[in-house]
């Protein structure tokens, strides 16, 4: 079964459109990245799938329930945005309370506690956490009962690059064991390698839902090539390619993905004046901007 | 059970914030004094040194008690919703009105321990005084068990408060205001009212229901013994006697199970 189902969807606010018509599925073990600019209604759709905030039209199933259900609920691990807790509690209490509250053992929350990285800190006060510790307690209390649905609200805010790197480790131990993950986060570059497929949100609307590559397609942006050659032979070899000249000895040329092997066989042909070729498709940020602003004014 | 998850970890969160210990000192403080400073000008001729005691600690229940019940409660939900707790919790398997009851347990709890901490120093320095013979405990149980109802009842009414603000700051200001008006500018309404009508229709008829309907006058008149209620005013024996014991135990009863219920149809329409 389809762990979440959500066909066209939309949220009003009086006469403001935050969600408008959103239709998405999400298998078990995949791990999906939700970009969008703040309030293109990335928080809200990941609030209607937890019920937490009602849907105007369309239909979110969890598993095959509706959102806020108990079973619904009880198949979902979320990670809120700025992620908090009662100040007065310790990270453990903290977490062992998540765990009664999803009849969990609490030896399994001291477990995940060590997981995230914080049995050092787990009986101190959650008040004198750091802002990447409150995120770890948050990830951890995720990772209880082993959810079917992960919903992550830009998780990785406030972390360091190596606890990021350990993070985007845990999710995709989290998908490896079957939970769907929906993430949502400005950290563009991250998401291009640790994420199976892009969702583009922009005003409310789904304006691209694919993998990386079929997404690239879809805009077709020119691949960056960078040629690097002797500095005697730059200017010729610039001239002979079609390309500009960028410093000393390297030249940088574009191509579309079907041209792409043509070039390089061109390239090759240069032989020994040639000594190194970089091939850049378009990154994420490239691909968001294209999406993004592509349908700007829709 | 969630109800009892969310209890225990309000009761921790209690102790932490000192409110176990404050609500206990208080009582503490309040009912010795009261206890040894009651028991003095009577003597050894008095009344059941008891029945002054209660009478003194009555009078400083129904103001104490429904204060340590809106700052218990006040906070509850606008609290969490300002800490940004609140959303999280919302997504756990378990519904509002566990939170809510899970909530009340807990803080219903300090009460009661509060409460039996003082009339427990109570029973013991009247004991240690004057012994044991001639005591009657029942009234000491009578002002426990209705003390937790009326701090129940407030409890109830911080919650509401509680679900209906946005601000924690907007929630104390209110309760406040809600407790003023219950123990100190009601009865001076009723008094001036009393005083106006000149022992006419109003003193009579609606004065006495006007009275038990506070939840704190049902708690004084309940546990005002029969001994002084001739010390007291008129209207106040005439209340006494028009609404009656059982219209005061109502009156008791049902605000908790209102408030209560209240809370809980607000705190369902609360958008986290």
């Amino acid at each position: 079964m389809t762990t979440l189902v959500i066909e066209n969807v939309a949220r009003k606010y009086g006469k403001l459109e935050v969600v408008r018509g959103v239709s998405m599925n999400i298998e078990a073990g995949e791990r999906v990245a939700l970009l969008g600019h703040n309030g293109a209604g990335k928080t809200t759709l990941m609030r209607m799938i937890l019920g937490l905030t009602p849907i105007t039209s369309g239909s979110i199933k969890v598993l095959g329930f509706n959102p806020g259900s108990r079973h619904a609920r009880a198949s979902i691990g979320f990670l809120p945005e700025s992620v908090a807790f009662h100040g007065a509690l310790s990270g453990r209490e903290q977490l062992h309370h998540f765990a009664r509250l999803k009849s969990v053992k609490t030896k399994k929350a001291d477990d995940l506690l060590d997981r995230v990285g914080l049995s050092d800190a787990a009986d101190r006060k959650i008040r004198t956490y750091s802002k990447g510790m409150r995120q770890r307690i948050g990830l951890a209390q995720v990772l209880l009962g082993h959810p079917k649905l992960a919903l992550l609200d830009e998780p990785t805010s406030g972390l360091d690059p190596i606890s990021r790197h350990d993070f985007y480790d845990i999710v995709e131990e989290l998908a490896n064991s079957g939970t769907a993950v929906l993430l949502s986060s400005h950290a563009l570059t991250e998401l291009e390698t640790r994420t199976d497929r892009i969702a583009i949100m922009s005003k409310g609307r789904l304006l691209a839902n694919d993998t990386l590559p079929a997404l690239r397609e879809t805009a077709g942006l020119p691949i960056r090539v960078n040629v690097t050659t002797t500095e005697a032979d730059a200017d010729r070899i610039a001239a002979e390619l079609g390309g500009t000249r960028v410093n000393g000895c390297m030249i940088a040329l574009t191509c579309q993905q079907n041209g792409k092997i043509a070039m390089l066989g061109q390239i090759a042909a240069l032989g020994a004046a040639i000594k190194d070729v970089d091939v850049t498709p378009a990154n994420l940020e490239e691909l968001y901007r294209f999406y993004s602003v592509s349908t700007e004014g829709a | 059970m969630a109800i009892f998850t969310i209890a225990r970890l309000e009761l921790l969160i209690a102790r932490r914030n000192m409110w176990v210990a404050i609500s206990v000192i208080l009582m503490g403080l309040f009912t010795i004094v009261l206890t040894l400073a009651g028991g003095s000008p009577t003597g050894t001729l008095g009344v059941d040194p008891l029945t002054v005691a209660i009478t003194s600690i009555t009078t400083l229940s129904v103001y104490l008690i429904p204060l340590i019940g809106l700052l218990l409660s006040f906070d509850a939900i606008v609290g969490e919703s300002e800490r940004g707790t609140l959303a999280l919790n919302l997504t756990y398997p378990m519904s509002r009105g566990e939170i809510l009851m899970g909530k009340f347990l807990a803080h219903l709890s300090v009460l009661a321990i509060a409460i039996a901490v003082g009339l427990g120093l109570t029973a013991i320095l009247t004991i240690w005084q004057y012994g044991m013979a001639d005591l009657s405990f029942l009234p000491l149980l009578k002002l426990f068990v209705t003390s937790l109802a009326l701090g129940a009842a407030f409890l109830g009414i911080g919650y509401l408060v509680s679900t209906l603000v946005r601000q924690t700051g907007a929630a104390s200001g209110i309760v406040i205001i809600i407790w003023l008006v219950c123990v100190v500018l009601y009865d001076l309404a009723l008094l001036g009212a009393l005083v106006a009508d000149n022992g006419g229709t109003f003193t009579k008829n609606v004065f006495p229901w006007l009275l038990v309907a506070n939840p704190a006058d049902a708690f004084r008149l309940i546990n005002t013994p029969g001994v002084s209620v001739a010390e007291l005013s008129y209207g106040i024996s005439a209340a006494n006697a028009a609404s009656g014991f059982a219209s005061q135990i109502i009156s008791l009863l049902l605000w908790p199970i209102l408030a209560l219920f209240f809370a809980w149809m607000a705190f369902r329409r609360v958008e986290p």
